[in-house]
């Protein structure tokens, strides 16, 4: 017990000594939140829009009226051909170019279908298909003010049958905010970040300065140096889960609604499969860089495609899927958005618990004892 | 300046490479790898969405409204809820993402000319998908609304008019899929990480070693050895860029559109400019552990978050948006899209390749200035 205390002492004294280290590993988690809350939204909410208006009446002007009104909207340009509207999208500068046929408000008032064309930039897939739900919206709700005139004019005030409407409550998240999505997932990033990669970089780094060697030839045993060398990692991984989940109830009023002491239990089960997958890590790599190189594109991005961290894990095919349920950020990631936006606790989340559970102490097993291994 | 010291550098350099095998197989492979699992893993395209239906009328009518639903692919039906308290657990559950809720008097209140509401729970924590359900049910019960309504009318003798037929046309990318969006993303990132974090690596290893002590006193001038040693990974960067665009047109169908010419020299500009970020990060870190902590920082994490690589731009706050230049990865990436996915010329991109020349020229100036300060002392 001494001799792990010890371990835990010099690393601790290595990074005192290291202040730059330190405060980077405490000001990164903070940075990173504050760009991923702000800046990860896939909300599409400012779409560029230009107008090809050839009818350039007061009803087609007021049909451009209601993009504005929406809010979703911003017109850029209003073009006179078409080739400026091709040159407009080719360039980026808007996503969407909207023609308005020189009949418009004729046919309008002549009851007559008129033919609607928007070109979009589909680049962006999503975007521009969001935006075009935006577009339909608005179009739908201008026809129907057009036809209830049409039919009044028919002498069909009353319509022969109701209307249905649909009223879309979300659930969790009733704005419908990319934010509180992503934000309480990050919390397992970081924590994959500190833990794994410092954890191999630690290891390695006296393997290639040597001085792993000169521990070897001490009475120290395997197990302690390994348990010695994790603790550490184990209180920062802690200490930035509690910086991340403070930071994000102050900066963006995304409060626990569950258990914190539940989370935390959560996060220490994490953390056990990180810290094995670290160790692991290197065991196969002899310098820094290849463990660095190993842990992120080996490791660590493949567990955040397929966590369901950014990506839905139901859009992905079947067998992506499957592997997916070998990734443990996916069962904490899970956890984290269940108890902090939904409020549930150990009750509904038994399974993702006692998977993370079990995954951790196997992973850190095997990988103790293949760094045993090693040492001997 | 002389060549023959540049390439003795970069010849050594490449031998350390080579002889470390395992890194040149992690580096020249794993790219790849990831192409693969992203380009499978991820996708935006909302389908098959699991509906749970709450029927508490059960007629012809509630059937046929549901089953209008779920006639695109957007949705399958997974589950019939019997009771009020199932409500509840299905979505905390997940066993099912969005709950259709016919109220019991629907189908009396329809033919009674009386307005209806349907209620749609939707699982909101992924905002994205929520919104996206969101468009689609309203525009798809717009539709059975007028549908039923003109159909009755037709009956009576009245001409159904439809005032618009909307035609939206998507260029570029028709079937609007999101990897071929993300794909030109995925190269600028993989550059940024073989140029800028192994680049600040290698430099900092010898430092941390001390050997960069014994070239300090050689005859070797400073932008040799920044030459010569970051020649080598320039070479790996561009295979994995060759490599990524033909996994991309073998799996994913991502053609290149432009020219490639433009493509190959834009991407050694953009390396250039990677570059100079891994040098100036190298001659502020001192070990290893820290180059790696910081270029995750200020290179990586940014071109993954802040370069419209994922998330648009447009939508981010004003400030956020502003701060967005500081990630060449940004320039790059809307470079790469103009020429992969809308195939346009230099005309459309030379202010971002001039940006990227003047970022690299800044921060190659600042690296040498702190470096030259700290070989005086």
């Amino acid at each position: 017990m001494k001799i792990i205390l010890n371990i835990i002492k010099k690393e601790f004294s290595q990074f005192k000594r290291d202040p730059k280290m330190f405060g980077i590993v405490l000001i990164a988690p903070v940075v990173q939140l504050l760009f991923l809350g702000y800046a990860a939204t896939m909300d599409v909410n400012n779409v560029h829009i230009l107008f090809l208006d050839q009818d350039k009446t007061e009803t087609s002007r007021n049909f451009i009226e209601r993009f504005e009104s929406s809010g979703f909207f911003s017109i850029d340009y209003y073009a006179e051909n078409y080739d400026e509207l091709t040159e407009q999208i080719n360039k980026a500068n808007v996503l969407v170019g909207f023609v308005i046929p020189k009949d418009f408000s004729k046919n309008i008032n002549k009851n007559v279908t008129v033919k609607l064309q928007a070109i979009f930039d589909g680049s962006d897939g999503n975007t521009a298909s969001i935006a075009a739900g935006y577009i339909t919206k608005i179009i739908s709700e201008y026809s129907q003010n057009i036809v209830m005139d049409y039919r009044e004019k028919k002498g069909l005030k009353v319509l022969p049958v109701g209307q249905i409407s649909t009223e879309v409550r979300t659930w969790y998240n009733p704005y419908l905010k990319t934010r509180y999505f992503m934000v309480p997932a990050i919390v397992g990033l970081l924590l994959s970040i500190i833990t794994l990669i410092l954890t191999s970089l630690a290891v390695v780094k006296e393997k290639e300065i040597g001085t792993l060697e000169q521990i070897i030839v001490t009475p120290i045993k395997p197990f302690q140096l390994i348990i010695g060398k994790l603790v550490p990692f184990i209180i920062l991984g802690f200490i930035s889960v509690i910086l991340v989940i403070t930071m994000m109830n102050i900066l963006f009023g995304i409060p626990v609604r569950g258990s914190i002491i539940f989370l935390l239990f959560a996060s220490f089960f994490y953390i056990l499969s990180t810290l094995g997958l670290g160790l692991f890590v290197s065991t196969i790599s002899k310098t820094q860089q290849q463990a660095m190189m190993i842990a992120i594109f080996g490791i660590m991005m493949p567990m955040v495609y397929l966590s369901g961290f950014a990506f839905p894990l139901e859009n992905m095919p079947q067998i992506l899927q499957y592997v997916s349920y070998l990734i443990p950020l996916r069962y904490f990631i899970t956890i984290i958005r269940g108890v902090v936006l939904k409020g549930i606790g150990f009750t509904d989340l038994w399974q993702e618990t006692t998977i993370l559970f079990l995954m951790g102490i196997l992973i850190l097993l095997f990988s103790s004892l293949r760094f045993r291994k090693k040492l001997d | 300046m002389s060549i023959n010291r540049i390439l003795a550098i970069a010849k050594k350099e490449f031998k350390h490479l080579f002889r470390d095998f395992r890194m040149l197989s992690i580096l020249l492979l794993f790219p790849v790898f990831l192409l693969i699992v992203f380009g499978y893993a991820v996708n935006f395209d909302v389908r098959n969405i699991k509906l749970a239906v709450y029927d508490q009328n059960n007629t012809e009518l509630s059937r046929e409204f549901y089953n209008s639903l779920i006639s695109s692919d957007y949705f399958q039906i997974s589950h019939f809820i019997k009771s009020d308290s199932e409500v509840k657990v299905v979505l905390d559950e997940k066993i099912a993402q969005c709950i259709l809720i016919v109220p019991k008097d629907f189908s009396q209140k329809f033919y009674s000319k009386e307005n209806v509401k349907v209620q749609f729970l939707t699982d909101g924590v992924d905002g994205n998908t929520a919104t996206i359900i969101q468009n689609y049910v309203n525009a798809a019960t717009a539709s059975f609304n007028s549908q039923k309504t003109n159909h009755i009318l037709e009956q009576k003798g009245v001409k159904s008019y439809i005032p618009f037929d909307f035609q939206p046309i998507f260029w570029f990318n028709k079937d609007l899929l999101t990897t071929r969006f993300l794909i030109p993303g995925l190269i600028a990132m993989i550059l940024v990480i073989v140029a800028v974090v192994s680049v600040s690596l290698s430099l900092v290893r010898e430092k941390e070693r001390g050997t960069i002590e014994q070239i300090n006193v050689s005859p070797i001038k400073i932008l040799e050895l920044l030459l010569g040693k970051t020649f080598p990974y320039i070479v790996v960067a561009l295979s994995n860029a060759i490599f990524i665009l033909i996994v991309g047109y073998l799996l994913f169908d991502v053609e290149v559109k432009g020219n490639l010419f433009l493509l190959a020299f834009t991407t050694i500009i953009f390396l250039f400019t990677s570059t100079s970020i891994g040098i100036f990060i190298s001659t502020i870190s001192d070990s290893q552990q820290i180059a790696f902590t910081i270029s995750t920082m200020v290179s990586l994490l940014p071109s993954v978050i802040l370069s419209g690589f994922i998330f648009p731009i447009e939508s981010m706050p004003t400030l956020i948006q502003i701060l967005t230049n500081i990630t060449p990865a940004k320039f790059f990436i809307k470079i790469l899209r103009a020429i992969i996915l809308r195939g346009v010329g230099i005309e459309a991109i030379w202010d971002q390749i001039i940006y990227l020349l003047l970022f690299a020229g800044i921060l190659l100036m600042f690296a040498s200035k702190i470096y030259l300060k700290k070989e005086n002392i």
